[in-house]
């Protein structure tokens, strides 16, 4: 099990792993969908998913929700070969979002709920419960389509979690809902995950990304191309910019040191975009900067996630 | 198992639930039993008797043959008035008769202020044709030859008895097991096609709501297809079951309110008035042999085939339906596949209509054999007779099919339900078929 660690970083020993890819390949006829993908989901953590379009994102999540087969290799899920009965563990929020638009919400969420394993007994006080939390309980007995875009995306969002899954799927979660939901939304996935659930969370908006996943795995083309913590893969893409702020000094470059790449007189001083040599740690920086200058702000560059995205995806 | 059963369930309910099959359920009975009771009901309006024709014959020969019926009430009056001519005249024709009619056969004429109903030329023309013919006869000068050609035309009435495996005697009737076989043979054609579209309709739903995604997350898309088919299927039968206890009620009321003769009734609709009354008896006769007909069917042997067909057929389609459904992202793109299957289910009536000119003949042979039209030919070929083995045989290649066709369906349900975007081709569908 241990003897093929695929992915290029593979998460720390002590990681808990819920859910595994292992070699993922399929094809449809002369394209290859996924080839040889392989991620490793950890236990109680917010994992990314992020690819550009057709990348094969899709693809993985239909693989995981046991919807279509793997040409090759497996899913292991929580110890053991993924199999149909698993489903009733997973909850899987679609970017295609559709319900029955001729049903009444309450109806359709117990008939769902209960195509999850559910009886119809608990579906409906677990429902009643959510709908009370979401303020949509007076939309209990309307036909779907009666209700706004929003509100029925807060029905299917509850549909999604109603039969605690350990693990939940959420594709492009955010679309379609204003901020202030979103806003909510966000809050209650990290409540998810504080509460235990396993979180796939698949999405272009980088910006939700670095706010919520600790794991990302970046697929293009259909291979894996990135994987890791959100944390390490900064770190890892670091520019060796920093941004400095002096009152009244005026820097030079230091050979060996460091470069200034730009500098900008403001009114209180001068600010500089420095880049460090690598073989210096930051500290080492710090103390030549500090013999030279009183430094009123120094901070490291760090690469949004946005920047590494583009620049990886932006190779090929 | 348990999930297959809660999408029967759902697929079931909420068409059960619907109004417009609530209502549909409920009046089509009365509908059906309108369309026989209420020509019944006219023809009874029609023997009053109150149709008053006045008869000028000018030569005095012809008014004794034209005598009163129940229709008509003939008048004979001396001459033509001017008066016939005004509204308050309550005759609704006036007859003259000029001359001698074997002389001049253009003598008579019908006035009258409105077109001449059809039934008063026929009778007319009837009794003056057979008044003629006396007088011609007569004319011949050979005696007794009106005995001799009433002795000639004999009414041969050629009674059908079908001898069964061990030698009793049945009456049948060709004409009872024609429409007997029809009418169950276009029961299936309709119910196949008016649910298998609905099977096609439930599919496309859930394709293009986009709701289908989910529910293959949580179920298999074939449990999904099954639990459609098979709901949609119970409906039917509900459907079925309904109809044919409440057209049995109103149909025995209706028999009772018209009396026990209505059929005879019928019969004396169909025939011209004139007839009735000398045929009376014969046609009581016959009512009596088509009851015994009817009696004669072979119920339990017609009622088992109808059920397997029924079932049988309906898988057939309705899971072709269901790949068509899957198959296509629109309304529109559906054309390109649901024609050639309504051009097999035309052929398989068309080919029922001529199987019943010859319901051994090569034509129905083979397409009770064919699992394509073998619903719809089998059963209009049940009331005529046929062996076991081509039953068995027919019902063995139909349920052959259907488990070949399902695997199939739910092979191309699968794949095609997630495709969007680009319209499927045939290639395609067959590359679906062999997808892992």
């Amino acid at each position: 099990m241990d003897q093929n660690p695929i992915p290029p970083v593979p998460p720390r020993m002590e990681d808990d792993i819920f859910l595994e890819a292992r070699h993922i390949v399929k094809a449809y006829s002369a394209h290859k969908a996924l080839d040889d993908v392989s991620i490793q989901v950890p236990r109680g953590k917010i994992f990314g998913l992020l690819g550009p379009n057709g990348a094969g994102k899709t693809t993985l999540i239909r693989i995981i929700n046991h919807i279509s087969m793997p040409d090759a290799g497996e899913i292991v899920f929580n110890g053991h070969a993924l199999c149909a009965d698993d489903v009733q563990h997973i909850g899987y929020l679609p970017e295609e979002r559709g319900l029955y638009k001729k049903m009444k919400v309450g109806e359709q969420a117990i008939y769902l709920a209960q195509l999850r394993g559910l009886s119809a007994a608990e579906a409906t006080s677990r429902l009643k419960e959510w709908f009370e939390k979401f303020d949509i309980m007076p939309w209990w007995n309307k036909k779907l389509e009666e209700l706004s875009k929003g509100m029925q995306q807060k029905v299917q969002f509850i549909i999604t979690l109603v039969h605690q899954p350990e693990l939940l799927i959420f594709d492009e979660p955010f679309s379609g809902f204003d901020p202030v939901n979103a806003e909510r939304l966000k809050k209650e996935i990290l409540e998810l995950r504080d509460k235990g659930h396993t979180i796939i969370f698949s999405t272009h908006n980088m910006a939700s990304v670095e706010e919520i996943c600790d794991h990302i795995v970046l697929i293009d083309h259909s291979k894996v191309v990135l994987s890791g913590n959100v944390a390490e893969i900064k770190s890892r893409y670091r520019t060796g910019l920093y941004e400095l702020l002096t009152p009244n000094a005026y820097l030079t470059a230091e050979p060996g040191v460091y470069d200034i790449i730009e500098s900008k007189r403001l009114g209180v001083g001068c600010r500089y975009l420095v880049k460090k040599a690598d073989a210096l740690s930051n500290s080492q920086l710090i103390a030549h900067l500090a013999e030279k200058a009183e430094i009123v702000h120094f901070s490291e560059q760090m690469p949004s996630m946005n920047d590494i995205f583009l620049q990886i995806v932006g190779q090929k | 198992m348990n999930k297959i059963f809660i999408i029967i369930q759902r697929e079931f309910l909420k068409r059960v639930n619907k109004k417009s099959f609530i209502i549909m359920t409920l009046l089509m009975p009365f509908l059906m039993a309108a369309l026989v009771f209420v020509p019944l009901w006219l023809s009874t309006l029609n023997e009053t008797g109150d149709r008053v024709v006045y008869v000028v014959d000018k030569t005095g020969r012809y008014s004794p043959s034209i005598v009163s019926t129940s229709e008509f009430t003939i008048v004979p009056v001396a001459d033509m008035l001017p008066e016939f001519k005004n509204d308050s005249c309550s005759a609704e024709a006036i007859l003259v008769i000029d001359d001698d009619l074997v002389k001049n056969p253009s003598a008579a004429t019908i006035y009258s202020k409105k077109e001449v109903k059809p039934d008063l030329l026929r009778y007319v023309e009837m009794q003056l044709n057979e008044h003629i013919r006396k007088d011609k006869l007569e004319a011949s000068g050979i005696p007794q030859l009106e005995k001799i050609i009433d002795n000639i035309e004999t009414t041969i009435s050629v009674s059908t008895i079908k001898w069964d495996k061990s030698g009793n005697e049945s009456e049948s009737s060709t004409g009872v097991a024609m429409v007997a076989g029809f009418l169950v043979a276009l029961l299936i054609y309709m119910f196949v096609l008016i649910y298998g579209a609905m099977v096609m309709q439930s599919v496309m739903e859930e394709k293009t709501n986009r709701i289908v995604e989910l529910m293959v997350s949580s179920v298999k898309p074939f449990q999904l297809m099954m639990g459609k088919i098979i709901g949609i299927a119970l409906v039917g039968f509900l459907q079925i079951i309904i109809w044919g206890v409440m057209l049995a009620v109103i149909l025995s009321v209706g028999m009772a309110m018209f009396g026990g003769d209505a059929a005879s009734a019928t019969a004396a609709a169909q025939m011209g008035p004139g007839m009735a009354m000398t045929a009376q008896p014969e046609i009581v006769s016959e009512t009596a042999a088509i009851q015994s007909a009817i009696a004669n069917l072979p119920f339990f042997e017609l009622g088992v085939m109808f059920i397997l067909s029924f079932v049988g057929g309906y898988l057939l389609y309705a899971s072709l339906y269901a790949a068509i459904g899957a198959s296509v992202n629109e309304q529109e793109d559906s054309q390109q596949f649901m024609m050639p299957m309504m051009l097999i289910m035309i052929f398989a009536l068309y080919a029922a209509m001529y199987s019943i000119e010859n319901p051994d003949g090569p034509l129905a042979f083979w397409c009770s054999m064919i699992p394509l039209t073998s619903p719809v030919v089998m059963v209009m070929r049940v009331p005529f007779g046929v062996p076991f083995w081509q039953e068995l045989l027919s019902m063995i290649i139909l349920f052959a099919a259907d488990i070949l066709l399902v695997w199939l369906a739910g092979k191309i349900y699968r794949v095609g339900i997630l495709m969007y975007g680009k319209k499927p081709t045939w290639k395609d569908l067959a590359k679906w078929v062999r997808y892992k």
